[in-house]
């Protein structure tokens, strides 16, 4: 039975809540709620990459353009034209959407490698429109000036205040996705993922869901790239390339994308090898990504979600 | 509303079914009188399974009007046939074996107890209250089909005959008033054909008109009250299991296509 | 006078564009020959072609040794990564599924990139063009003798391709896999061998392509992702699993680039062939010359 029990959110939450006073005490990690922010921005993603890849069964290779819309919808409102940012967080969501709409109706009704390359294409174009448009974009070189957040006056500009701000988003998002898995639409997901004839069958609008959980994604990566934006106050293409949507693949690959958890848990992972465990491979930090890559393919194909059933497994012979 | 038992539920007016080159069902017309089980019974490639694909919307149909209560349904999309009232299971079995018994059976429920994106993310009040609907409607067909007992089990660790009975149930969840059934016997043992068939006969007992594929002649004769023949895509013979049990034509359909076998050894 | 020069203009356009579009092509027909016999999309495809360039480069500018051996020996190795790929990256896979190969081999091509960073660095290579570089003028354009050099091994792997599948007992038995790998395998083929000779040919033809290619237009060790998406490109505007549609597809979805960069703006150059991969994706999926039974029975 799909129950997706509460302890573990309490419990994380907790974590959460005290990390940033437990990271003063310890010697050495002081920096780490300044990843955590990145971790929490991710996990916006792979929270809703992993719905649509784990559960709906649909690939995107394109996820870094959503991220991409929603950072540069914000920095263009916020910076370009003094637009309230929470106003423009909104627009870069619904621009989001729109496209997802727009791409996603074409692109869902195709399976496989044609629904993966189409999805690749799309977010290299993206990209490479974020890079040639360089009056609206600032180009290769970036944009900035991109202000900070604030909210009755109250600024979000220290590293824990911010923290804060990602993470109560991060779990929004993550308890309405999990609400949605247990309930009549994550069935439907599922379904589809399982056998679309048969959904069908059931009066499942497959078409229409399919476009939901893809533009839900779609709305999630926006809030992240928004929030990614008001953090840095800079933002430049290169974060919004094909790498990073292939990234976000180890994520929630990593991690185990049948399962919400594992979008947790790979994005916290990939944030620590980004930022901490891999330096001393410097650029070459690629070659061990693929091979992260590969070994859970051939080896955990459910991801590290995984292991306790697989123990489980092993135990019972 | 006029609910006589001689009122048609379903009407199938020259049908023609063509693939390319390949015509599966040519010229195709019968009724299906609400209330009754008919079988579809040929040879094999007589295009049955094409037919309950026609008439459940997978395809539409090259030529031709279906007609389903008074709705023409030949164009519709499969959910929206669905939705009217028509449900199918399918020859190769197609549990959603990611799931549960229980929420197999759950995702039947889904044209009929709706909810809202947005107020299922926020777990709003009335979505317990639909969760907890979809759950008793489940949990009651599970226990009408017998299979109760092991609603929390994966879908795809019950045995054949379970699977294809769990197919049914999550089948009726949809509330048809007709339920297309392909070949539910197939690959069933004795025991299991006789539940089987014994739960085709309830599911008539509760007014759910059943259409049905199967090559298993006993069970055919033994439960269905009108049956049709179709060989090379088109219909041959109809009426009851007597008259078509001795129609010559049906006959030789049979005994022509084992001659085909013998041919090739 | 200025009409003169426009047309020669679209003509060097169009001669370029075939250029490219015959490495595309040869991308495409790797991309088919291991599709064919295995229903997997090696998206590791574009790594054969920036490999074949910069073994090339190391062996017959580093090392040294003439053309004539540096070629067959860069192939060879080519041969072997692709070989490697096939026993390490996809036979490991014990449940495989569409998304399951679509990762393992982007892992795979993320390992090569990134490996090929590290022995050769970020910076672009250059080769000595095989017949020299005095230019050709033909009706205005200026034409590069390594043109037809890369013109002609794609005619000469067409060539060999047919031969190779048409006449010869391995080729026949890989068409034979193609078509039913299961009763391929009840008359005696061994399917594995034949799906690592499928990996071995496209490398070969992907480092074929590599080699001819950069001299003209050098060589770096990222090339490799976007020059697979465009092979992929040309594979589906042909129609996948056709190898005529290959060809097709390739010199097409090159004129198209080459003149969209031309006559457009430049700095969109790769959407134009992303442009024309999501126009066949979404109207037409079973492109130019495949047959859209094909397109559905097969499992995308």
């Amino acid at each position: 039975m799909l129950r997706i029990r509460t302890f573990p959110i309490v419990t994380f939450a907790l974590f959460i809540i005290l990390f940033p006073w437990v990271a003063r005490i310890i010697p050495g990690i002081g920096h780490y709620p300044d990843l955590m922010i990145f971790a929490g921005i991710y996990c916006l993603m792979t929270i809703g990459l992993s719905l649509l890849m784990g559960y709906a069964g649909q690939i995107s290779l394109g996820q870094a353009a959503f991220f991409g819309i929603g950072a540069y919808v914000s920095g263009i409102l916020t910076a370009t034209y003094g637009l309230n940012p929470w106003l423009g967080m909104v627009i870069g969501m619904i621009v989001a959407a729109l496209v997802a709409v727009i791409v996603g109706v074409p692109s869902l009704k195709l399976h496989g490698h044609y629904l993966a390359m189409a999805t690749l294409a799309f977010g290299i174009i993206v990209f490479i429109i974020f890079n040639e448009e360089v009056e609206l974009t600032g180009g290769p070189d970036g944009m900035t000036g991109i202000p900070v957040l604030s909210l009755f006056g109250f600024a979000f500009d220290s590293l824990e205040k911010y923290y804060y701000l990602v993470w109560v988003f991060v779990f929004a998002a993550f308890i309405f996705t999990i609400n949605l898995i247990q309930s009549r639409s994550g069935r439907a997901l599922r379904a589809i993922h399982a056998s679309q004839a048969a959904s069908n069958a059931m009066g499942i609008n497959v078409p229409r869901f399919k476009i939901m959980v893809f533009v839900y994604s779609a709305i999630l990566a926006a809030l992240a790239g928004s929030l990614y934006a008001h953090y840095l106050n800079f933002i430049n293409p290169t974060t919004f390339d094909l790498f990073f949507s292939i990234k976000l693949l180890i994520m929630i690959a990593l991690g185990g994308m049948h399962e919400i958890w594992g979008a947790i848990i790979g994005a916290f992972l990939v944030t620590f090898l980004s930022f901490e465990w891999l330096h001393f491979f410097e650029e070459f930090e690629v070659i061990v990504y693929g091979f992260i890559l590969l070994v859970v393919t051939i080896f955990l194909p459910h991801g590290l979600v995984g292991i306790p059933h697989i123990i489980k497994d092993w135990l019972r012979r | 509303m006029n609910e006589l038992r001689t009122e048609n539920i379903l009407e199938v007016e020259d049908v023609m079914m063509a693939f390319g080159g390949l015509t599966a069902l040519i010229n195709l017309n019968f009724q299906v009188e609400s209330g009754i089980i008919k079988a579809i019974i040929g040879p094999n490639g007589a295009g049955k399974t094409t037919l309950f694909n026609v008439i459940t919307g997978t395809f539409p149909p090259t030529e031709g009007a279906i007609r389903f209560k008074s709705h023409l349904i030949q164009n519709l999309k499969a959910h929206e046939i669905s939705r009217l009232g028509i449900s199918r299971t399918f020859q190769t079995v197609e549990l959603f074996t990611n799931m549960t018994v229980l929420e197999n059976v759950m995702v039947g429920c889904h044209t009929r107890i709706k909810s809202a994106f947005i107020a299922e993310g926020l777990r709003l009040p009335q979505i317990k209250k639909k969760e907890a609907q979809m759950r008793d409607r489940a949990m009651e067909i599970l226990k009408f089909i017998g299979l109760d007992d092991k609603y929390s089990e994966s879908a795809d660790s019950l045995p054949l005959g379970e699977r294809k009975i769990l197919e049914i149930g999550r089948a009726l969840a949809t509330e048809p008033e007709l339920i297309c059934l392909d070949e539910p016997a197939a690959g069933l043992n004795e025991t299991e054909t006789r539940a089987a068939a014994d739960l085709i006969r309830r599911i008539k007992e509760r007014g759910i008109t059943v259409l049905l594929v199967e090559h298993d002649m006993k069970v055919v004769m033994d439960i269905s009250d009108h049956i049709m023949v179709l060989n090379y895509g088109e219909k041959i013979a109809e009426g009851s299991p007597a008259e078509v049990q001795n129609d010559s034509r049906v006959i030789e359909a049979y005994l022509g296509s084992e001659e085909e076998n013998h041919a090739s050894d | 006078m200025e009409e003169f020069t426009f047309t020669s203009q679209l003509f060097q356009y169009l001669i370029t564009g075939l250029t490219v579009g015959s490495i595309y092509a040869m991308v495409a027909i790797g991309f088919n020959i291991i599709y064919n016999v295995t229903e997997i999309i090696n998206l590791a495809q574009g790594e054969f072609v920036m490999l074949g360039g910069l073994i090339m480069v190391f062996l017959h500018v580093a090392a040294g040794l003439p053309l004539l051996l540096a070629f067959p020996l860069t192939v060879i190795l080519v041969t072997l990564v692709g070989m490697l790929l096939d026993r390490l990256a996809i036979r490991p896979i014990r449940q495989p599924s569409v998304l399951t190969l679509i990762i393992a081999t982007i892992a795979a091509s993320i390992i090569i990139k990134g490996i090929a960073m590290f022995i050769w660095g970020k910076d672009p290579f250059d080769l000595p063009a095989f017949s020299g570089r005095v230019p050709i003028h033909f009706m205005g354009a200026v034409i590069q003798p390594q043109y037809f050099w890369v013109g002609g091994f794609l005619v000469a792997t067409v060539i060999l391709l047919t031969f190779f599948f048409e006449k010869t007992i391995t080729g026949k038995a890989m068409s034979a896999c193609a078509d039913n790998p299961d009763a391929a395998s009840l008359v005696g083929i061994n399917v594995k061998h034949m799906i690592l000779l499928s990996f071995a040919l496209s490398a070969a033809i992907g480092a074929v392509a590599g080699i001819t290619v950069t001299p003209i237009s050098l060589m770096e060790y990222d090339r490799g992702a976007m020059l697979a998406i465009k092979g992929f490109g040309a594979v589906v505007l042909g129609g996948l699993g056709s190898f005529p549609g290959a060809i097709l597809g390739g010199l097409i979805m090159g004129t198209i680039e080459s003149f969209g960069a031309g006559l457009v703006h430049s700095g969109y150059k790769d959407a134009f062939a992303l442009i024309v991969l999501l126009a066949v994706l979404f109207l037409k999926p079973s492109g130019l010359l495949g047959s859209i039974e094909i397109s559905k029975i097969k499992k995308f």
